[in-house]
């Protein structure tokens, strides 16, 4: 038991810090850090340039393009992305279809699309979710008919985050509508966004902001070569691939970065004559949040040097996207607080770089209320956190 | 870094756990917490035997390295068993106070008795409304032919009627508050001018109000150098109340599987509690509060040899957590057990006690959150 990296691990944090200060370009670095809007330009050059140096697909098999860090140096190297203010990699392609594929696709799969994903000459979504089908996703609808050597696919698919920016869309279908169970009559469809029949519609969230879309597929016709493993086993590869993606769920990097956004915040609004953060009351909610969040930090912790030592991890991952998010929506809410009477004022310009009007009110007060308001999404996304607790209490608790 | 127990600590805690399950069941903790002095000399000298009185203090203090990981995982099965013995005054705070701040004779003459079982400790430190400022030191030391005479009251000490020695604080300048001024002495029991109105605690330990009326000691009874006795006591304060979180984390775990087991088996509406999704995500609830206070308990474990500024936030940080969550998890243990949760005959209801006096140990969630706060 010690809690000290290795000097190897500490090499390696250096080494990953050395290269975010040299290759993060300032402007994408200043829209990250002040909240501003990245466009997809921000987020296809950050990963270009991670794919240039290798590390875009930390999980991969080092065969296939991975990096063939530990799950400690993955934790840091998210770490300290985040604390260099690097955008996300898109989690679509890389981290979601593309293990899929090398796991379950065919060759012909495999080499058109692997490496356009590693790229990022292909940019991809995700058709899970469906007007009827939210947390029971086995009820989707979206029907896909064979019909000689392709499929004609009818439906909706909704929530899609980036399909106004995908080329791909990797789709859950019903294959079979008359399976003894709904798991059993789903299939794993992998769609050219520009087929005839496919149409996306923005869905504005509260924010104001455009992530997420309606996509619409009328009498659109999918090769069935680009079915991924077998027909009406689809079910199985999606939970695959719920299962793969675990590094990282509680992005700990990432709300640490938001704290000590907080308390600058908190450093520079006044209250009563002084620093708001030197009032007893918020001081002690900073301090309760924080201390949840080294809870989740250490959780993690511990999660990796179980898995380091070679051991199962665990149902680990479903606390850690609970408590993870839950910590998230809290920094937001205590963010909108802390900013006071200047998160009224809706600018929409104002979170565009280049604005070149003054600030209403101190610059940082303008994404507040926009990120609380956003991230009201991150306890309902991927599995919302009332379905996380139903899977703990199934498989851990047996319950 | 690597947070997974080596083999030897695995192997500690299964013998500690053993020892639980074959020596230690409630009814017997029942009958030694009504003990005169909530103690079993037996089991007393079977903790001296299997060496876990040694465990806190290094081979040179005639102990066993003072692993903190060691404690941690003791405290956490004596927290499970619901252990009343006295291990936390007499080993953690009067026996490492005196391996801190005494000299290599007091070392000698205290130590070697206290682990090989013979003799047992208290620390006099917290007085009537001093609350949990741990600097609060009114009672006096005036220096006197050949020693000092000591004078005041002193709240609470847990384990004072059976301890042989009391290590007592005592303040030889300024006033209550300052951290300058306060010295640390080693009184016998049976010294003149010291009494002890003793009782039961409401979670089944002892603890009495030591009253000190010109008590008379020799200059060899001080334990460091006078007057600056204050970050001596607030680093072994930290390191008890580190373990005392362990043992919260081990309470809160065992109250987190009765519960789990009784909405299993318990028949409502001709189904079991557990299978109602209410219930079910609120024992979701309950293991993350556990995951999180282990999670944190070891934190600060790991960082008691850190820096004093590291350490303070750490130590902390686990205990506003314990204290909060703790009592939240204690209260749901409870209410889920429905009306058998409020009755004596049930282990559950002792677990709930003691959790919850927990949190007066050495400052409670406000304090440490402040604490925390200050230190960040």
């Amino acid at each position: 038991m010690n809690i000290e990296l290795t000097s190897a691990d500490r090499a390696f944090r250096d080494e990953v810090r050395a290269f975010l200060a040299g290759s993060l370009p300032p402007d994408i670095r200043r829209r990250v850090e002040h909240g501003l809007e990245l466009r997809r330009d921000d987020y296809a050059s950050w990963h270009r340039i991670l794919h240039d140096k290798g590390w875009v697909a930390p999980g991969w098999p080092v065969a296939r393009g991975g990096t063939g860090w530990t799950p400690m140096q993955r934790y840091l190297f998210d770490e300290e992305a985040a604390a260099a203010s690097a955008p996300r990699i898109m989690p679509f392609g890389v981290n979601m279809v593309g293990p899929v594929i090398f796991t379950f696709g065919d060759a012909a799969q495999k080499a058109r699309y692997l490496p356009r994903i590693l790229s990022g000459e292909d940019w991809w979504c995700q058709g899970y979710s469906e007007p009827g089908a939210g947390s029971d996703l086995a009820n989707l609808r979206t029907r896909a008919v064979r019909d000689g050597d392709v499929y004609v696919v009818n439906g909706q698919k909704t929530w899609t985050t980036s399909a106004h920016w995908a080329d791909h869309i990797f789709c859950l279908v019903r294959t079979d509508p008359d399976a003894a169970r709904p798991q059993q009559g789903i299939s794993f469809l992998l769609i050219d966004m520009r087929s005839p029949g496919i149409s996306v519609q923005p869905i504005i969230t509260i924010d104001g902001g455009h992530e997420v879309n309606d996509v619409f597929f009328e009498d659109v016709r999918v090769p069935v070569e680009n079915l991924v493993g077998e027909e009406n086993r689809g079910w199985t590869y999606a939970k695959f691939l719920l299962s793969f993606e675990r590094a990282g769920i509680a992005d700990v990097g990432r709300s640490k970065k938001q704290v000590a956004n907080l308390k600058r915040i908190a450093a520079a609004e006044q209250s009563n004559g002084r620093p708001l953060s030197e009032d007893d009351r918020f001081r002690e909610k900073i301090a309760a949040l924080e201390i949840d969040l080294l809870a989740l930090e250490f959780t993690e912790l511990r999660a990796l040097s179980r898995q380091t030592a070679g051991k199962e991890p665990g149902t680990e991952a479903n606390i850690l996207k609970i408590r993870g998010t839950e910590i998230q929506q809290r920094i937001t809410e205590l963010t909108l607080e802390a900013v006071g009477t200047y998160a009224n004022p809706y600018v929409p310009e104002a979170l565009r770089d280049g604005w070149n009007e003054d600030p209403i009110g101190p610059e940082y007060a303008a994404a507040a209320a926009p990120r609380y308001f956003n991230w009201r999404k991150a306890s309902i996304y991927g599995g919302s956190n009332e379905i996380q607790k139903g899977i703990v209490a199934k498989l851990v608790l047996e319950l | 870094m690597d947070l997974t127990y080596s083999e030897d600590q695995t192997l500690l805690s299964e013998s500690i756990a053993r020892f639980i399950q074959n020596d230690y069941d409630f009814e017997t903790r029942r009958r030694i917490a009504a003990s005169e002095h909530g103690l079993d000399p037996a089991a007393w000298a079977q903790f001296a035997d299997l060496g876990w009185l040694g465990i806190p203090f290094s081979e040179e203090e005639g102990g066993l390295g003072a692993d903190p990981v060691a404690v941690m995982i003791l405290m956490e099965q004596f927290g499970r068993g619901l252990v009343v013995e006295p291990y936390v005054p007499s080993i953690l705070l009067g026996g490492r106070l005196i391996a801190a701040a005494g000299n290599a004779a007091q070392r000698e003459r205290y130590l070697g008795d206290l682990i090989a079982g013979r003799t047992q400790l208290a620390f006099a430190h917290g007085e009537p409304g001093g609350r949990y400022a741990l600097a609060h030191v009114a009672t006096r030391a005036e220096p006197g032919s050949g020693g000092f005479t000591l004078s005041g009251q002193k709240a609470v000490v847990h384990n004072a009627a059976a301890a042989d020695f009391l290590v007592v604080s005592a303040r030889s300048s300024g006033e209550p508050g300052a951290s300058e001024g306060i010295s640390l002495f080693v009184v016998p029991r049976g010294a003149a001018g010291l009494s002890i109105r003793s009782y039961g605690t409401v979670d089944g330990l002892h603890a009495g109000e030591v009253a000190l009326d010109g008590v008379e000691v020799g200059e060899e009874a001080q334990l460091g150098v006078p007057g600056e006795a204050f970050p001596v006591i607030e680093g072994v304060t930290d390191t008890a109340v580190a373990a005392v979180c362990a043992e919260a984390v081990g309470i809160m775990d065992r109250m987190r599987e009765m519960t789990l087991d009784y909405i299993k088996t318990r028949q409502q509406f001709g189904r079991p509690l557990g299978s109602f999704q209410v219930l079910q995500h609120r024992a979701v609830d309950m293991l993350i509060t556990c995951e999180e206070a282990r999670s944190l308990a070891l934190m600060a474990t790991l960082k008691l040899d850190g820096t004093a500024a590291e350490r303070r936030r750490a130590v902390s940080a686990v205990k506003a957590h314990v204290g909060n969550a703790g009592r939240k998890l204690g209260q749901e243990a409870v209410q889920l057990h429905g009306g058998m949760g409020v009755t004596d005959e049930l282990a559950l209801g002792h677990y709930f006690k003691r959790l919850s006096m927990i949190d007066t140990f050495f400052g409670d969630t406000a304090h440490h959150l402040d604490r925390f706060a200050r230190n960040s």
